[in-house]
């Protein structure tokens, strides 16, 4: 089988729209919200939670075989917690400032429950390659997620993307022109709806497929 | 092999837990001189900006303008003693971790701008998610904010982390710290209020506050008042001095 056959490619596209994580499998759900207010954070969230799922996902798959079966939680649970110490320790070290940006978030990586049901659904039964191109594909299909809303709520609940504002100073209420940012925007519960709304999008595309 | 046997498992278990042990432990030491660089390079560049010294191109200029800024490191006490005069720049006063800091024991950093002395303090307190930290720069007249810089730890991502940037810090600039009637000067008078709701006759007091974040808001109010508050000694002392 090449590097790259039909079924492998499948393995990094399909979880990118038609078995979306966060869409098809409304997994990742709580990081989703919580990282989501701004595009940068969900940028750099989307970012290391692919690297770190791919490469979990790779050593488990190498593991696979000599995990007993009933502490293969634990096993998993316990390669990602490293991989994702040793990735903060490394950022801290070498990346400050990206690391003191990321803050918190790079903790929350481990209780991604996307990492794990890549871990206990692919990773066990295949490859090191095929987990690889899992891994590397779930992780970007939570990423586009999160960066569409991050996009959709810093540009309406800021006036600002990556920082940078899109919407003039000019025409906001207070300086006598007629708009408001949306407050609601800034709100968790927004972020719910807005994925909810991307559910629903994929689901309706893809139906007419 | 039976990789179902108990005995198997808890070997499994053992060794897997003794490699990432290791791991870890190694990879931390190994890294751990690089990171208290980094985070004493951070610290500096955090207290360089409450002086209006922002955006660095390289590290080295942060630690040369930190040296030509930065007169002393003092660490000074609550009745204004002082306690180490700190003229080694980064070895007294800046080597006192946040947690480390008491009325006994309290870092300021006298800075020199334009041939004028600035002092900056450094405060700590709490917000909804976990604790703030900042720096306040102030003039020589130990009455007006020079800057101001606050950090924090995990506040929401577009509400309360604003107060880690710089339109949320540029408003304390000129700002007072006691009633201008107030010659005691004990209660630091300067304060964060809801956003909007800043009154014209206390306006050199007040800080308009974040919307949506009034309780970081309430947080780093907190945090200046009882920060500032520990400094009043030692600001009484400058002033006789004078």
């Amino acid at each position: 089988m090449s590097l790259f056959s039909q079924e492998r490619r499948e393995v990094l596209t399909t979880p990118l729209a038609k078995d979306n994580p966060v869409a098809v499998q409304v997994l990742g759900i709580c990081s989703a919200l919580a990282v989501t207010a701004q595009l940068e954070p969900a940028i750099v969230m989307g970012l290391s939670v692919t690297v770190i799922t791919a490469f979990a996902n790779v050593i488990i798959s190498l593991l696979r075989k000599t995990v007993p079966n009933r502490i293969r939680i634990i096993v998993q649970l316990v390669v990602v917690a490293s991989l994702v110490t040793l990735v903060s320790q490394i950022l801290k070290a070498f990346a400050y400032d990206v690391s003191v940006q990321l803050s918190v978030y790079v903790g929350l990586i481990i209780t991604n429950c996307i990492l794990m049901g890549r871990l206990e659904a692919f990773a066990m039964m295949r490859s090191p390659w095929e987990s690889f191109l899992d891994g590397v594909g779930n992780g970007l299909g939570y990423a586009w997620i999160l960066v569409a809303v991050g996009f959709v709520r810093e540009l309406f609940g800021n006036g600002t993307l990556l920082g940078f504002r899109i919407i003039p100073e000019s025409i906001y209420a207070d300086n006598g022109g007629f708009y408001v940012n949306n407050g609601m925007m800034t709100m968790p519960a927004m972020a719910l709806i807005i994925v909810g709304c991307l559910i629903w999008a994929l689901r309706a595309a893809q139906k007419e497929a | 092999m039976n990789t179902n046997k108990n005995s198997y498992t808890i070997i499994y278990a053992s060794v897997m837990v003794v490699i990432v042990a290791f791991l870890l432990a190694f990879v931390s030491s190994a890294l751990k001189p690089r990171q208290d660089q980094n985070e004493a390079l951070d610290k500096k560049k955090q207290i360089l900006a409450s002086l209006h010294l922002r955006d660095f191109a390289t590290n080295e200029d942060v630690e040369s303008t930190y040296n030509a800024v930065v007169v002393a490191d003092a660490i000074v006490d609550s009745v204004g003693n002082i306690v180490k005069e700190g003229k080694n720049k980064d070895q007294d006063g800046f080597t006192k971790a946040s947690k480390d800091i008491s009325p006994k024991q309290l870092p300021v950093y006298i800075c020199q701008i334009d041939s004028t002395i600035k002092y900056v303090v450094p405060i700590t307190g709490r917000g909804l998610w976990g604790g703030l930290w900042g720096y306040i720069a102030i003039d020589d007249d130990l009455q007006t904010i020079y800057g101001a810089y606050f950090s924090h730890e995990s506040e929401t991502a577009g509400l309360g982390a604003l107060i880690a940037d710089e339109p949320f810090q540029k408003l304390f600039n000129g700002k007072h710290i006691f009633a201008d009637t107030d010659t005691v000067r004990q209660e630091p008078l300067l304060t964060v209020v809801k956003n909007g709701k800043v009154e014209p006759q206390n306006q050199q007091y007040q800080v308009d506050g974040i919307t949506g974040a009034t309780l970081t808001s309430n947080g780093v109010a907190d945090m200046v008042k009882s920060g500032l508050k520990q400094y009043t000694g030692y600001f009484k002392s400058l002033h006789t001095i004078k």
